[in-house]
């Protein structure tokens, strides 16, 4: 990258509101459902019907805005996005646009030296989604065009921030910050892959060390935070390199190919929109009571920051543990319900930043929703604790639990009795496991404390785990300085 | 042409058994076939009514019938209807069929009112004439050569011509209001919010508004209250009660103020509309009114930011029309692109081409300021100008259009001079208020001249009264005006 300059990043993120309606009717949002089982009149755009808001897709703005410190207006407009395509079927969206919903807010993010920084949230918008045009799948014949409505009226809002990033990667830390806050909120999946949260982003570059804005390109079709890493990474490069070479920055839209790493033009025509806005005649502009949005923000549930702040100082946890474990509200929920039963926090975030999300990942099902549910893993965590089992029965038996779903109580009991705690036959086991391996055992007795581990080891392994690996550590140092041994 | 019985006078003779739905049914039907030069109906439901109809007498045998039975409505094909095709008067739509039904036409169908068919209109409701519709021009039954009016004229010729009892049209600038005049119906354009506009093809949104046209004032009111009222698939339809229409039309005329604007009287006006007209106001005068002449001082710049407004709207309302879905699509275009200019080009008539490019022009960046912002400012001032008359009058009276029927294609050629037809009913709907005419007079060759009632938001009881009043005065014998 060339440091001679300095890009300047906006981003505009598209969320898909997790309502249980459309926006403008009563059609379920439900994600995959057969193609064009889920529209109406409404949602089809058909002849003579009318959109009606969804009070739900309100109430979700209304959040988000909260939580991003954003001015809510009193009075907001819906207008006409008009635009041709197939898959928008009334032929223009309804959005807002000269009185957005909200203004003005912030959110803080991490830049690229690691240090916290307040960004400026723009504005904050509702707006209908578009339906899927499938061209590209076998069934598809050649020429021809499906078209999927399911996704037309899908609430979104559109956040557009102020172009405050200098870097990709604080673009990328504002976006999953973003997406656990609307997560936190309950507002959206936060899914990039299927497109519930979508990002545009809009970057130029300038001489380092000046204030001025270069011509900026918009940069589309980066689903991923990878991709859009990767794609201002790209235009980054593409850019400076340009203006290194005395050469220009032509205003346009740039469609990232994450298959070949590149971002190309689209076509101009497909750029040259005349969007000719004008106000939405169908609905009455909207009229925001303030003593409803008291009522929302009494509602809004504790934000990630403030709940991340509350695990380090009341359970102790270090920034780290207390950052992994709020990333998600419900890794934070199942964290929460399992540290309020056990005594040692330390060990709790321990086995939920460990096993629990390891559990989570290789069985691609949510943590709230593991058969180890926090309940069980107390029990368990209690056990250990106690020394009634140890550290890779507790392990087992969490796999156990994870299979069966059954309560471990009976599984740990079982091992507790099955525990070879008779020192006199673990004694016995350990001198019997030394007489097998004569020179190994000279080495150790002539110092080599690395050897003390192979035994306990060969000991454990004999007893199937079922013996206290510090009582036959004990058994061990004991048999190394017994007077005994000396005499035989 | 004797004056046909209306609603009000079918209803006892129903009550007495000396009339039937069917028969009703049956002599509409007649005059339909009598009156197929007229072209008035796109569509009608010959079988279905019949059925209907004898359906219906039995029900009313058993005393279950509701409030409109006997009542044979004809209804705009801008209304989304499960019978028929509804196809706003154009090609693009010839054969698309709703899946669901206008707000409106369900309220009726539960008060049992009959459908007979589906009127003839203005492409899209785009038109002063009904000449520019894609299923051929409208007649006036009194004189073939002229036009009824429009773009409600297949539903004015239709009530005007006995096809039906009454019917239902919509209003962008005067499209119930212009054609109720020519024909010599009354004809109600209710405020905005008032009728739910679920179900209606929109023309332009801000300004649409369902109402009907009838044989009587009173008709006209029993129609409302059946449509009128909040409709939950409506954003923009008024939670405002719906008060009784019917029992509200007898009221003393003693103080009521008539605001007269100079604006509505000047050049233009045909002499035999302004004596007509002068004759209803003379009428409330006599009944102890009080005759106020005030001024609309923004009137003139109405009908270019009329046209503007509209224009834009439908520019967008008529997006949806790209082929891609349903109604006209070309056969085998070679792109995405050709899909769209082909279907619509193919598929609208010229008047909507015109007004979609209007549309289209202004909201354009570089010339929306200039062009819609202004003539949303002229809204304003048109607002205001009604606000501050109602101050001082109660009610507005005005010709609803300063000419007679014009000779069809006399002014189809000219887009301007039929624009200019329009000039004394656009401001009220640029102003969201409710408007009546009804028949007045005559004109020299016998063709029915209107006057148009104008009131505050939600003064239909008072339009309504008011034009009964007039109703009554005009129809009774010279010699004792005040016996009626």
């Amino acid at each position: 990258m060339n440091t001679a300059f300095e890009p300047v990043i906006g981003l505009e993120v598209h969320i898909q509101l997790q309502t249980r309606s459309k926006i403008f009717c009563g059609c379920s949002t439900r994600f995959g459902a057969e193609a064009n089982s889920q529209v109406c009149p409404v949602c089809m755009g058909l002849p003579g019907a009318l959109p009606v808001l969804n009070r739900q897709a309100l109430e979700f703005a209304c959040r988000l805005a909260l939580a991003t410190g954003c001015r809510i207006n009193p009075v907001s407009v819906f207008a006409r996005k008009n635009y041709f395509y197939p898959d928008l079927p009334k032929g223009y969206q309804i959005s807002q646009f000269e009185q957005p919903f909200a203004e003005a807010g912030t959110m803080t993010a991490a830049t690229a030296t690691g240090d916290e920084r307040t960004l400026r949230i723009r504005r904050l918008h509702l707006e209908d989604d578009a339906g899927k045009s499938i061209h590209a799948e076998v069934f598809v014949a050649a020429g021809e065009t499906l078209l999927d409505l399911n996704r037309c009226g899908v609430p979104l809002i559109e956040l557009v921030t102020e172009p405050d990033f200098h870097a990709p990667a604080e673009a990328v830390d504002f976006l999953q910050k973003l997406r656990q806050l609307v997560r936190y909120l309950g507002i959206c999946s936060g899914n990039m892959e299927e497109g519930s949260l979508r990002c545009d982003a809009n970057i130029s570059l300038r001489p380092a060390g000046s204030t001025g804005l270069g011509v900026k390109t918009e940069l589309k079709n980066m689903n991923s935070f990878r991709h859009v890493e990767r794609a201002l990474e790209f235009e980054i490069t593409r850019q400076s390199a340009a203006l290194a070479a005395g050469g220009r920055i032509a205003q346009q839209t740039l469609l990232w190919d994450p298959d070949r790493g590149v971002a190309e033009p689209m076509r101009s025509k497909e750029e040259a929109h005349d969007y000719r806005y004008f106000p939405e005649p169908d609905l009455m502009p909207v009229r925001i009571d303030a003593a409803w949005v008291e009522v929302q923000r009494a509602l809004l549930p504790e934000l990630p920051e403030a709940r991340k702040r509350r695990y380090e100082s009341d359970f102790g946890l270090p920034a780290y543990d207390a950052g992994v474990l709020t990333s998600e509200p419900s890794l934070a929920d199942y964290f929460e319900r399992l540290v309020r039963l056990v005594e040692d926090k330390k060990a709790a975030s321990n086995w939920v930043m460990g096993e629990v999300l390891r559990a989570s990942k290789a069985r691609g099902c949510p943590v709230q929703e593991l058969r180890m549910t926090p309940e069980y893993l107390a029990g368990l965590l209690q056990a250990l604790g106690q020394g009634r089992i140890h550290g890779r029965t507790a392990k087992r038996i969490f796999e156990e639990t994870l299979d069966s779903g059954l309560d471990p109580a009976a599984a740990i009991a079982r091992e507790e009795q099955a525990q070879v705690t008779d020192s006199a036959a673990l004694r016995a086991l350990v001198r019997q496991t030394l007489a097998a391996h004569p020179e190994e055992r000279d080495a150790w007795l002539q110092g080599k404390d690395k050897l003390t581990g192979f035994f306990a080891g060969l000991i454990l392994q004999a007893v199937q785990g079922r013996a206290d690996p510090r009582s036959v550590m004990a058994l061990l140092l004991d048999e190394r300085t017994a007077p005994s041994r000396e005499g035989k | 042409m004797t004056r046909r019985a209306d609603f009000q006078a079918i209803k006892p003779l129903l009550a007495d058994g000396s009339m039937t739905c069917t028969r009703l049914a049956e002599t509409c039907l007649q005059h339909i076939n009598k009156g197929a030069h007229l072209n008035a109906f796109i569509a009608v439901f010959a079988e279905q009514l019949l059925e209907k109809a004898a359906a219906l007498d039995r029900k009313r045998a058993r005393g279950q019938a509701g409030r409109l039975a006997g009542m044979v409505l004809g209804i705009k094909d801008n209304l989304a209807w499960s019978e028929g095709a509804t196809t706003c008067g154009s090609k693009f739509l010839a054969g698309y069929h709703s899946p669901f039904a206008a707000t409106v036409l369900q309220r009726l169908a539960a008060e049992d009112a009959l459908f007979i068919g589906k009127t003839n209109m203005d492409e899209f409701a785009m038109g002063s004439s009904t000449e520019h519709s894609a299923f051929g021009p409208v007649r006036h039954p009194e004189d073939p050569d002229r036009v009824p009016g429009g773009s409600s004229g297949g539903s004015a010729a239709a009530v005007a011509a006995g096809l039906c009892t009454a019917a239902l049209g919509s209003d962008t600038g005067g499209s119930i209001r212009q054609p109720a005049s020519f024909c010599g119906v009354a004809g109600l354009k209710p405020t905005w919010g008032r009728v739910s506009r679920y179900g209606l093809v929109a023309f332009a949104s801000s300004l649409d508004q369902i109402g009907p046209l009838a044989r009587s004032v009173a008709d006209c009111a029993e129609l409302l209250q059946v449509i009128a009222g909040h409709d939950p698939a409506d954003a923009t339809s008024a939670d405002t009660p719906v008060p009784d229409y019917l029992a509200g039309l007898q009221r003393d005329w003693k103080g009521l103020r008539v605001g007269l604007p100079a604006e509505y009287f000047q050049d233009g006006l045909e002499a035999p509309v302004r004596a007509a007209v002068a004759e209803c106001s003379a009428l409330f005068r006599s009944a102890g009114a009080e005759l106020v002449p005030l001024s609309l001082p923004h009137t003139s710049y109405a009908i270019a930011a009329y046209y503007i407004i509209s224009a834009a709207e439908a520019s967008a309302n008529l997006a949806r029309f790209d082929g891609a879905r349903y109604g006209r699509r070309t056969p085998a275009p070679a792109n995405l692109e050709e899909m769209y200019l082909h279907s619509r080009s193919e598929g609208f008539g010229a008047e909507v081409k015109r007004r979609i490019m209007l549309g289209t022009f202004v909201l354009s960046s570089g010339y929306y300021d200039a062009q819609y912002g202004k003539a949303q400012r002229v809204r304003t001032l048109l607002q205001r100008d009604f606000a501050q008359a109602f101050g001082t009058c109660d009610l507005i009276l005005t010709p609803v259009c300063p000419t007679t029927a014009f000779r069809l294609g006399e002014k189809a050629a000219d887009p301007l001079s039929m624009y200019l037809s329009d000039v004394y009913t656009v401001s009220v709907n640029m102003a969201g208020l409710p408007a009546l005419a009804l028949p007045c007079g005559r004109d020299r060759a016998g063709l029915p001249i209107g006057a148009q009632l104008i009131g505050p938001a939600f003064s239909e009881p008072l339009l309504l009264a008011a034009g009964h009043f007039l109703e009554q005065q005009l129809s009774a014998p010279p010699a004792g005006p005040g016996a009626a």
